[in-house]
């Protein structure tokens, strides 16, 4: 038998049904993977008791003939989760110490269906990073290397970089994500693994610490399509404690995959074919596209004129709703507080010294594109870009049923790259902002490796709340890819 | 009637803009389910929303949004269909999220008016430019520690209703008469309860001064004013203030003020180069709130009269005069209590009972209507007793006086003090053949023309039979009696 970190997330659910391990096994080799990728830095704080008591309690369930669909199975959380009575930090300085009162709704689902919390893993601070970089904990280094090269650390992707990481080096069955701009799919891309953003409005919000409302939602991070079906589905469903959470009924995601992709169309968007793409990208690109023809695919070329405008609208809306949304963590009531002589010292102090230079740098371009004279060419123009961006999808669904598109631009890259150009880490969500800017699922699924044998993804985006077009998609790439490749960091070795 | 000021160099004549703060009766508050009561231990109604925890959104309550549609439609407002949540944004120790919901550009009210009374009878329309929801803030609370500051977040999150006047007012009486109207609106629709001292209701006064005729002057905001009393001195003070600068050759400065009740006056709080910049946007977390037509008209068909129909209705049904009428309708209580002591009854004289003993005996026992030891039927059965002629009009107010100490039905103070109007034409002869037998001289008098005299002759029979003859008998059989002799 396979390691017990070896399994999917459905094979280790499908063991615990049939007896095979028990779920204090099954955590007590997760909790001891994480010991041994403790140098990766994937999590802000590990809680293994909580694990073996959440386990214990969930074999006890199982003798008793209840547990729900994630009985059992040890999975990690990003810290941009409220938990409570467990510290949630957002990566930040400014939240270092606060233990929430409450759960989120996420959460929650998913410890009521049974699921064992190993731990509260890192990411870029308040979500706001491609790179795991502007975390207050220090960086998360990607389990990947370079064909030759151990010695440079790369960086996992982000924002959910611990969960990304984590999940590729076997150190949790699954973990959850948020995504902004790319923060699921883009550090799934890096390290290998399935990365699924669903439709904006398919799970709650409540209770997850908030970059930019309109953009941010969870979804899971896995090694296989199959066991981000399956997370989707516990996490996934309407709340009325968040307004913008929509309720429609969440399918059998599972029961989607086997279907097939005969007869299904798939964009192929023009504009994604970015000046300067690596060849291997677009290799990889092609590739897909052969995938799916021959899975029975139907490939048609497409347009979505408006692409380009998507990353520059996405850097004026996103930090315009943070520089709203960060404004509360301002020492008064949780989280640090530095006094000063003043109250406006005091909140000077606090949030200089609370938030870290990439938080710094998107307040206060949020805060100028909110200002009065600048709303009209920035905020209100981002917005009106937002609805052609949307219009644009609108139309390609009269033609096709998902969009195929890389994930990235590039494979992950090394700490300290880019670090000194905003812009060009920007860049990173090229490929994945324009289906947050319009609410749409999307998956990142690993299809091959890059020339020095890093990961490379590819990107499918659905309709609206049709994600298991995209479950469906993802698999077949999944299938015709037959990834095998494991990092070279990981639990258990090679 | 004027309502210009005279200043050194002319007249001039002052604009107020008013906008109210009235914050909203609802179960809950506009974004989240804590309590709202008034009274409450500092930071017991406090949700997570409300203390602005990290990941927290807000809810929009329903029941705010109908008491905002339905004080727009009670104010003959425009409701607007769809209306937005945005965010202002500043930085304040009892406001935790750092920023207000408020709305902004799209309000869910729309213009309206409102008819004021002015104390010589005459009304006048004042235009409602819009009505707009937003949170209230919490309380900073300073005088508890020597350095530091206590925040009390009870009302953060409390439902406001913005209501904002047109620039029609031209004086401060207008001004008070605008407050005193829309809280009686607010008050008979039940969306407010009007209270200033508890701070339900506030108002900040927009005034300018300008020579009749001319376009508007600079204005000045006088921020949160908590009484009418308070707003008029703010407002008389600072039109003065502004004449005087004007005509010492200086400029007014748009600025917000605040007024110092102990001193009397206006000082600057902020300029204009100091305003916030509050950066609003739509708020993320909520979505526009769309309201279909059948549930404003449902709402619409469900208001309660209000103080203007009630008004003419009682002016037309009773005969009351138009002063008359706006001081019964001020509140729903009075208009109510009034008509039941004038239903069936002579509704003048129901209305001079209302208006003089009973509002004069609440007013000197500091009393308000709902306290009254004398009940809308029990004065009704008071002057049906004087319609009858069991009492007179005089006796009536010794027994009224009687029933607002003892709280005991008129009938029943009548029968214990024996204070039966005597109608006995026999036993009042009597009375006055006695009266005019004891004063040959005056009886003499009289039939020598001084028939002024007829009235001493009432007073002796009224002082003999204790008040309780028939003044109505006595003054016939005295006519009859005096004057047969001459």
């Amino acid at each position: 038998m396979a390691a017990l970190t070896d399994l999917t997330l459905a094979q280790a659910r499908d063991g615990l049904a049939a007896g095979e391990f028990t779920s204090v096994e099954l955590t007590e080799a997760h909790i001891a993977a994480t010991e041994a990728v403790r140098d990766l830095n994937c999590y802000i704080l590990e809680t293994p008791e909580a694990a073996r008591e959440m386990a214990q309690a969930a074999d006890d369930r199982r003798v008793r003939g209840e547990g729900g669909s994630l009985n059992g199975l040890p999975i990690a959380i990003k810290d941009l989760f409220c938990t409570t009575g467990v510290q949630s930090t957002a990566g930040s300085h400014i939240l270092e110490g606060f233990v929430p009162p409450y759960e989120s709704t996420v959460t929650r689902q998913l410890w009521d269906a049974g699921a064992v919390m190993l731990g509260k893993t890192n990411l870029d601070e308040f979500a706001m990073g491609s790179s795991n970089m502007t975390s207050y904990f220090g960086p998360v280094m990607n389990p990947w290397q370079r064909a030759g090269d151990a010695a440079a650390k790369l960086v996992p992707g982000g924002s959910s970089g611990g969960s990304a990481a984590i999940v590729a080096a076997r150190g949790a069955l699954a973990s959850t994500g948020t995504d902004t701009g790319g923060s699921i799919r883009q550090p799934g891309s890096f390290c290998g693994i399935v990365g699924m953003k669903p439709t904006y409005g398919r799970c709650s919000r409540w209770g997850i610490i908030a970059f930019a409302s309109s953009l941010d939602q969870a979804g899971p991070l896995t090694r296989t399509v199959e066991d981000a079906a399956i997370m989707l589905g516990v996490m996934a469903g309407h709340d009325p404690k968040d307004s913008t959470s929509v309720n429609v009924p969440v399918p059998d995601y599972e029961a989607a995959l086997g279907t097939g992709v005969k007869g299904l169309r798939i964009g192929v968007p023009k504009e994604c074919r970015l000046e300067g793409t690596p060849a291997e990208i677009e290799g990889l690109w092609q590739q897909g596209i052969e995938w799916l023809k021959a899975a029975g695919a139907e490939i048609v070329d497409i347009s979505l004129p408006h692409t380009k405008y998507a990353l520059p609208a996405y850097y004026i809306v996103a930090p315009a709703e943070a520089s709203s949304n960060l404004a509360r963590y301002d020492g008064v009531r949780y989280g640090l507080r530095v006094d000063g002589d003043s109250p406006q010292e005091m909140y000077e102090n606090t949030r200089g010294e609370g938030f870290g230079a990439e938080v710094k740098r998107r307040v206060l371009i949020g805060t100028y594109v909110l200002s009065a004279g600048y709303y009209d060419a920035y905020y209100l123009q981002a917005q009106k870009v937002r609805t052609r961006i949307g219009q644009d999808f609108h139309e390609a669904w009269e033609k096709v049923d998902a969009i195929l598109t890389p994930t990235t631009p590039s494979a992950a890259f090394a700490q300290g790259e880019k670090m000194d150009d905003p812009i060009a880490m920007y860049l990173n969500d090229v490929l994945t902002v324009p289906a947050s800017m319009a609410g749409l699922p999307a998956i990142s699924v690993p299809a091959g490796l890059s020339g020095d044998g890093l990961p490379l993804g590819l990107h499918v985006i659905g309709r609206p709340f049709d994600e298991s077009t995209v479950f469906k998609v993802g698999h077949a790439i999944e299938e015709a890819a037959n990834f095998t490749a494991t990092p070279q960091l990981m639990a258990g070795g090679r | 009637m004027s309502d210009l000021l005279k200043g050194r160099t002319g007249e001039w004549e002052m604009v107020i803009g008013l906008e109210v703060h009235a914050q909203v009766i609802a179960d809950a508050k506009l974004f989240s389910g804590a309590a709202t009561d008034f009274g409450a231990e500092p930071n017991e109604q406090v949700s997570f929303v409300d203390a602005g925890m990290p990941g927290m959104l807000p809810v929009l309550n329903e029941a705010c949004v109908e008491q905002a549609v339905r004080t727009g439609l009670a104010l003959n407002a425009e409701i607007n269909l769809q209306s937005i949540f945005a965010r202002k944004n500043y930085f304040y120790p009892d406001m935790p999220q750092g920023y207000q919901i408020s709305q902004y550009e799209d309000p869910i009210v729309g213009e309206g008016e409102i008819v004021i009374d002015l104390p010589d009878g005459e009304t006048r329309t004042i235009g409602i430019e819009r009505l707009h929801m937003e949170q209230d803030a919490g309380k900073s609370v300073h005088d508890r520690h020597p350095t530091k500051t206590y925040i009390d977040l009870n009302r953060s999150g409390v439902t406001l209703m913005e209501i904002v006047s047109k620039p029609d007012m031209r004086s401060a009486e207008q001004a008070a008469a605008y407050v005193t109207k829309l809280r009686a609106i607010l008050r008979y629709i039940g969306s407010c309860d009007g209270n200033m001292q508890e701070g339900s209701l506030r108002a900040d006064a927009n005034v300018s001064v300008r020579r009749p005729g001319e376009a508007l002057g600079t204005r000045c905001e006088i921020k949160n004013l908590n009484s009418i009393r308070f707003m008029r001195q703010a407002i008389d003070y600072e039109a003065a203030r502004q004449i005087e600068i004007i005509e010492d050759g200086s400029e007014i400065e748009q600025e917000t003020r605040l007024f110092d009740s102990g001193r009397g006056e206006t000082r600057s709080m902020r300029s204009k180069e100091d305003a916030h910049d509050y950066r609003y946007f739509p708020d993320p977390d909520l979505l526009p709130l769309r309201l279909e037509q059948g549930y404003v008209d449902a709402l619409k068909a469900s208001l309660p009269e209000l103080p203007e129909a009630k008004k003419q209705r009682f002016m037309e049904a009773f005969g009351l005069s138009a002063y008359d009428a706006s001081v019964l309708v001020a509140e729903r209580e009075t208009a109510d209590y009034f008509e039941t002591v004038a239903e069936g009854r002579d509704s003048k004289l129901a209305a001079n009972w209302v208006m003089s003993e009973l509002f004069g005996s609440l007013n000197k026992a500091e009393l308000s209507l709902s306290e009254s030891p004398v009940s809308a039927p029990s004065l009704g059965g008071l002057i049906d007793l004087i319609a009858d002629g069991t009492i007179s009009g005089r006796i009536a107010k010794d027994v009224f006086a009687d029933m607002f100490e003892t709280g005991k039905p008129a009938a029943d103070i009548v029968e214990e003090k024996g204070l039966k109007q005597v109608s006995d034409s026999g036993a009042l002869e009597a009375a006055v053949a006695e009266v005019m037998g004891a004063n040959p001289d005056r009886v003499a008098d009289y039939r020598g023309g001084n028939h002024k005299l007829i009235g001493w002759f009432m007073g002796q029979i009224m002082k003999a039979s204790g008040g309780k003859a028939n003044p109505q008998m006595v003054n016939q059989l005295l006519r009859e009696k005096l004057d047969a002799g001459d």
